[in-house]
């Protein structure tokens, strides 16, 4: 799909959100253009461009500076796989070596099909998830291989697939939109996320008799 | 030491992240105490409350607010550093997706002492749920009257902007985050002028850490000495801890700066089950490791210091016996050299040049000359670097040195892979060792 009047306005909607500097937009920016088309092409950083009154070269500065700004079009899915240190110790290398022997792809390729797009990535703030991965940018925590080969199996079915800790999974450029600041209406989803691991200390503390320290003066 | 839930007290409430679910426990308490102060009082009380950086730093808060100029003219503004992407570090996110109320109340308070009008919160681009949780918080909070103008009858009007990344390490560090934030290229800034002085748009800024922010609603309401009664002489309060690694029970634990590691690998269950601890690091991949001697150090910024290391993000990763001490450093300078954001020589070339060296020690093809090769690249480049992400970059193989000397050393004639079979580190069954 191509970049269109509609995506034009939204762009200038983004910029509304910075009275101060419209330049600050364009990170928001370019991941929107990226829920578009799927990765950001030249004719989305001639857009950005023309709207924040810079050159094609400065907006290209900041597009290959980021990770997550594609050159080329991302499949439907984008599999992410931490294999920073922790996570890739207690099992994300050997979840991406099997991932990548199955769909047959290596690092930042895409599968035949264009379901698929694999990914390694860096720390993903959920180390006490580990093996850490992601789905759209969405969290799959504490994952395995057998649970990432479920996972495929079940996108490729149409099948619907949950987050751990966050919505059903869409595919990736919905999510960039919800990245670029689009209320896609999912914002409660799973409530307040705590699960046994985030309630850990406070699981600990009950059963050990230990109160909460606030609210003890007013 | 006792755990002591403050921020996390509530998550087994699970709208604890609404302005309903925050309200039943004093929510928004703190700003209407706040709307009745001087603003400069308020940066006294969070100065006296002893609360400092949580986003690894350390700076002592209210001093930073401080430091911003007033009566000058300008607007300030309040940037939220939430680009938690430090190796091992996972509370901000947590906090972000279960105490957001509690940020949005902090970034309220903290933008009415340092006399800002609009806020902004950036969040690392790779966590849509959290990114979706904090616009959903933030119009809460307008629909319940404590965002937009006239504040609760105050007269004080604030706007707060939700901004997403786009995928770098290097805008944890808070100039780079203001880089970014203006559109450009997250690089660091030559300090001074210091944010405080010349931030956001070159005006006056302060960049907090989320669980600093998160942290304030509470002092305020409870008092300076509530806070200060917990924690040591000199790090006071109270710290969410992320623990994570080989251990039975990783997760969030919140307790006083000064607690030990042994304590809070205990409350997370040890270990896990037939092994044992090889080596930890406290505070993110960024701070030296430390073994099992120095399990009963104090968490605290001058307690880690003694034993040679940093507190950090305050996020103990623990690793046991199975793990080659080489394949983990090694790991931690791929991610360096790849977050290396160019600006500087020192950083851009040297990260490559220890990876370089480093994977032929994990490969086993390494020579004896290339340890003390190591160790002069990691000094030259410590303290040269344009910002802290050089010296993070030098100092996991020092410190890593100091205590396994002998794996690096075995690395000139046997793969890290050889040494240790990563089959045996893994958590997940169905992967056979071979």
């Amino acid at each position: 799909m191509a970049l269109t009047e509609e995506t034009r306005t939204e762009l200038l909607e983004i910029i509304k959100r910075y009275p101060d500097q419209a330049r600050s937009a364009l990170n928001p920016m370019l991941h929107l253009t990226q829920s578009v088309e799927g990765y950001v092409s030249p004719e989305a950083i001639e857009l950005c461009a023309e709207l924040l009154e810079l050159s094609p070269a400065e907006v290209s500065a900041v597009a290959t500076f980021y990770t997550m700004y594609k050159r080329r079009p991302v499949g439907k899915h984008l599999i992410g796989v931490c294999v920073n240190p922790q996570c890739g110790i207690l099992g994300g290398q050997e979840i991406f070596d099997s991932l990548s022997g199955d769909l047959g792809i290596g690092n930042d390729e895409t599968s035949e099909d264009g379901m698929f797009t694999i990914e390694k990535i860096e720390c993903q703030a959920a180390c006490t998830y580990a093996p850490s991965t992601t789905l759209d940018w969405e969290f799959m925590d504490d994952m395995s291989i057998d649970k990432m080969r479920d996972v495929v199996t079940k996108l490729r079915n149409g099948e619907t697939v949950e987050s751990t800790r966050g919505p059903a999974i869409r595919d990736f450029r919905a999510t960039e939109r919800t990245i670029a600041g689009f209320d896609d209406g999912l914002g409660h989803a799973g409530g307040n996320n705590a699960d046994a691991v985030m309630l850990a200390g406070l699981n600990v503390a009950k059963a050990q008799g230990m109160p909460d320290v606030d609210g003890g003066t007013k | 030491m006792p755990l002591t839930p403050n921020l996390t007290a509530h998550w087994d409430e699970p709208d604890s992240y609404t302005v309903t679910g925050y309200e039943r426990h004093h929510g928004y308490e703190a700003l209407r105490t706040a709307f009745e102060m001087d603003p400069d009082d308020i940066i006294g009380v969070i100065k006296d409350s002893g609360l400092r950086g949580r986003g690894g730093a350390g700076f002592p808060t209210g001093l930073k607010w401080s430091f911003v100029p007033q009566g000058d003219g300008k607007p300030h503004y309040l940037v939220v550093n939430g680009d938690e992407s430090e190796p091992g570090a996972c509370k901000d996110v947590p906090l972000m997706l279960a105490s957001s109320q509690h940020l949005i109340e902090g970034m309220i308070i903290t933008s009415y002492a340092i006399r800002a009008k609009h806020a902004f919160l950036y969040i690392r681009g790779e966590v849509p749920h959290v990114i979706r949780r904090m616009h959903e918080a933030v119009r809460d909070a307008y629909n319940a009257g404590y965002l937009g103008t006239n504040i609760l009858g105050s007269g004080y009007d604030l706007d707060i902007t939700v901004h997403a990344g786009a995928g770098a390490y290097i805008c944890g560090e808070e100039t780079a985050l203001l880089s970014s934030l203006e559109g450009m290229r997250g690089q660091p800034r030559l300090k001074p002028p210091f944010p405080a002085v010349a931030g956001l748009y070159a005006c006056p800024t302060v960049v907090n850490n989320v669980e600093t922010i998160a942290s304030v609603p509470a002092i305020l309401r409870n008092g300076a000495d509530w806070y200060s009664s917990f924690g040591t002489e000199k790090s006071k309060g109270i710290k969410v801890f992320s623990v994570a690694g080989h251990v039975n029970n990783p997760g969030i634990f919140e307790a006083p700066l000064g607690i030990t590691a042994r304590e809070l690998l205990g409350y997370a269950g040890g270990i896990r089950d037939g092994h044992q601890l090889k080596f930890f690091v406290p505070g993110g991949s960024s701070v030296p490791l430390l073994t099992e001697e120095h399990l009963d150090a104090e968490l605290s910024y001058e307690g880690m210091e003694a034993v040679g290391t940093m507190l950090g993000t305050a996020t103990p990763m623990f690793f046991d016996e199975t793990v080659s001490v080489v394949r983990a450093i090694t790991g931690w300078l791929d991610f360096y050299k790849h977050e290396s954001c160019g600006k500087c020589t020192p950083c851009r070339e040297g990260t490559w040049w220890i990876d370089q060296l480093l994977h032929s020690l994990q490969d086993g093809t390494g020579k004896m000359e290339d340890l003390k090769q190591l160790e002069e690249l990691c000094a030259q480049i410590l303290g040269r670097s344009f910002c802290a992400l050089g010296d993070a970059a030098a100092t996991p193989y020092p410190a890593a040195m100091k205590y396994f000397a002998s794996e690096f050393e075995a690395g000139t004639h046997t793969s890290a892979n050889a040494q240790f079979n990563p089959a045996a580190s893994i958590v997940f069954p169905g992967v056979t060792t071979s």
